[in-house]
């Protein structure tokens, strides 16, 4: 079971890093077109976002299907997408502007869109820096809250990839409907959760807080019978 | 201090793109001695790829620049009313019929009416104009235009002293232009307008070719503007209508996005677009991890063209 397990990690690991072959592939043989290395910020931006969008599609795919399964791989392919999005700074910085540091500060300070993109950015470190077990386990309750900010690192990279266009607004149209829907998603199962727990326990205010907050834990939230609810809250509250 | 680093890159980066541009020369010459003999052909000749020998080189610049090479400029075009995609519009452009053209002149002039290309380009001297070409997305490049100052054609038609702006409007063709068709996101056609001083200065020229051949379909042809202190979109591409105007006609950026592209639009580095920096600019065609270039006022053209603009606040009619 182990090793089949590591097996699929491996695989998916490797179809990660393909992106990676393909931009090597495409720079060596000098095939990124007339503006190499815009094509470079948009191929690695690109990829960056559909990582982020892959890591937030995990829980959706997770409550919908049941299958428990997958939650080793949200954290997987949010590094890939810290992984992807450094790489686009780095084009960014070292290719675009020769580490030219007067002219970064100029462009970053007078380019709006890029103020989104450094706010994902900033985001995304945090959350890498915070994903190992270890870290998970010693910020607590905290360690949650601050992986919420998945949520504004999505939308800051869609505003990122609108604010830099001058032309086809239809282009981010297909990761802008992506996002909502997966954002949507969260919203609509906070509000069902949120009845549920109305109808279930309607004491103090506490205990209802305490329970969405609980609710919104996307391990805990796969089962979402009654019964469950009711025993998480209990246990939530006892140790206060 | 910047404008010094940026220069010292520039000077080591002048041997590859010369050589390349050697290599394209032995070629293009190879080439037009086994099609024509000669080696030259007129514009006026019906014919659809004219190609011009030794062009003498317009004398209204002194700095050099390093040409980029053709390929680059000849697949990286805006041509919004074929498409958005830069790459897309060289094969696109080619169903544009060019041939016969004629162009409407209108408005405040003496002698109006709708000129045949030919005939317009029969009374002008055609030369050869290298100018940097800044976008406004912040990338520029260097293209030796074939051409001859609009000047020179305006007073062929003889402006009146009321015309104070000129306005230019570009092919409306719905059947080969996909995006005229649907309506897409500008106002077709596509109109742009300048100044008469900035309509009538030796910098500003109307192309009808570049690197000594007649012009590619995706780069404006058959007749376009260039005007090289100015944002690439001022530079109308497939003019069919030139008018001599009392008023500021009402050009498409400006009127799709007013506080984003002004009518004036001068390459300006201390003038931010809304949304991005035009402090500096990547120099399409060079090696790789060549860094940016400092942009500079009036896209290097200050000396000439400064005096236009001396007593208007530049921010404000950016």
């Amino acid at each position: 079971m182990t090793f089949r397990l590591d097996t699929l990690w491996s695989k998916i690991t490797l179809v990660c890093l393909l992106p990676l072959l393909w931009v090597i592939i495409d720079i060596t043989f000098d095939n990124l077109g007339p503006d190499p290395i815009q094509t470079l910020h948009i191929r690695l931006g690109d990829w960056a976002m559909r990582f982020l969008w892959l890591t937030l599609l995990v829980t959706p795919v997770q409550t919908i299907t049941k299958w428990r399964g997958m939650a080793d791989y949200r954290q997987m392919l949010g590094l890939y997408a810290f992984f992807y999005a450094t790489l686009h700074v780095m084009v960014y910085l070292l290719v675009d502007h020769g580490l030219m540091w007067q002219i970064i500060a100029v462009d970053i300070l007078e380019s709006s869109y890029i103020w989104f993109g450094l706010i994902a950015y900033l985001i995304i470190i945090a959350l890498t820096i915070s994903s190992p077990k270890w870290a998970k386990k010693r910020m607590g309750k905290q360690w949650k809250k601050l992986h919420r900010l998945i949520y504004i690192a999505s939308l800051a990279v869609i505003i990122h990839y609108y604010w830099q266009l001058k032309g086809n607004m239809a282009e981010p149209l297909f990761y802008l409907i992506i996002i909502l829907l997966l954002l949507v998603f969260r919203v609509a199962l906070w509000f069902k959760n949120r009845k549920f727990t109305k109808m279930m326990i309607p004491t103090t205010r506490r205990i209802k807080v305490v329970s969405v907050a609980k609710v919104l834990n996307p391990e805990l939230s796969i089962d979402l019978q009654g019964p469950v609810l009711k025993e998480l809250i209990i246990q939530e509250v006892e140790p206060d | 201090m910047i404008i010094k680093t940026t220069k010292a890159i520039l000077a080591s980066e002048i041997t590859d793109p010369l050589l390349f541009k050697h290599r394209r020369q032995i070629i293009k010459g190879m080439i037009g001695t086994l099609l024509t003999g000669a080696g030259v052909k007129s514009v006026l000749a019906n014919d659809n790829k004219p190609t011009w020998g030794d062009l003498p080189k317009a004398d209204v610049l002194s700095q050099s620049l390093t040409v980029t090479p053709a390929e680059i400029v000849k697949n990286h075009t805006n041509y919004y009313e074929f498409t958005f995609n830069k790459t897309d519009s060289t094969s696109l452009a080619q169903n544009l019929p060019t041939d016969p053209w004629s162009v409407e002149i209108s408005g405040e002039v003496e002698k109006p009416g709708v000129y045949h290309l030919e005939d317009l380009l029969s009374q002008q001297s055609i030369q050869e104009y290298i100018y940097r070409f800044r976008c406004v997305e912040a990338w520029s490049m260097v293209v030796p235009w074939v051409g001859f100052p609009l000047a020179s054609l305006l007073k062929m038609v003889k402006p009146l002293s009321s015309a104070q702006f000129v306005k230019f409007t570009a092919i409306y063709d719905p059947n080969v232009m996909p995006n005229q068709k649907v309506n897409a996101m500008l106002e077709w056609p596509y109109v742009e307008g300048l100044r008469i001083d900035e309509a009538m200065h030796p910098l500003t020229i109307l192309a009808v070719g570049m690197y000594g051949e007649s012009m590619p379909k995706q780069n404006g042809a058959p007749l376009r503007l260039v005007v090289p202190w100015k944002y690439g979109f001022k530079s109308i591409k497939a003019i069919v209508k030139i008018e001599l105007m009392k008023r500021a006609p009402i050009t498409t950026w400006n009127k799709f996005s007013p506080n984003d592209y002004g009518f004036y639009s001068n390459v300006n580095p201390a003038v931010p677009h809304p949304r991005w920096s035009q402090n500096s600019e990547r120099q399409l065609g060079g090696r790789f991890f060549m860094p940016r270039r400092q942009t500079e006022l009036f896209n290097g053209y200050g000396n000439e063209v400064a005096s236009l603009y001396s007593d208007m606040d530049l921010r404000h009619f950016f």
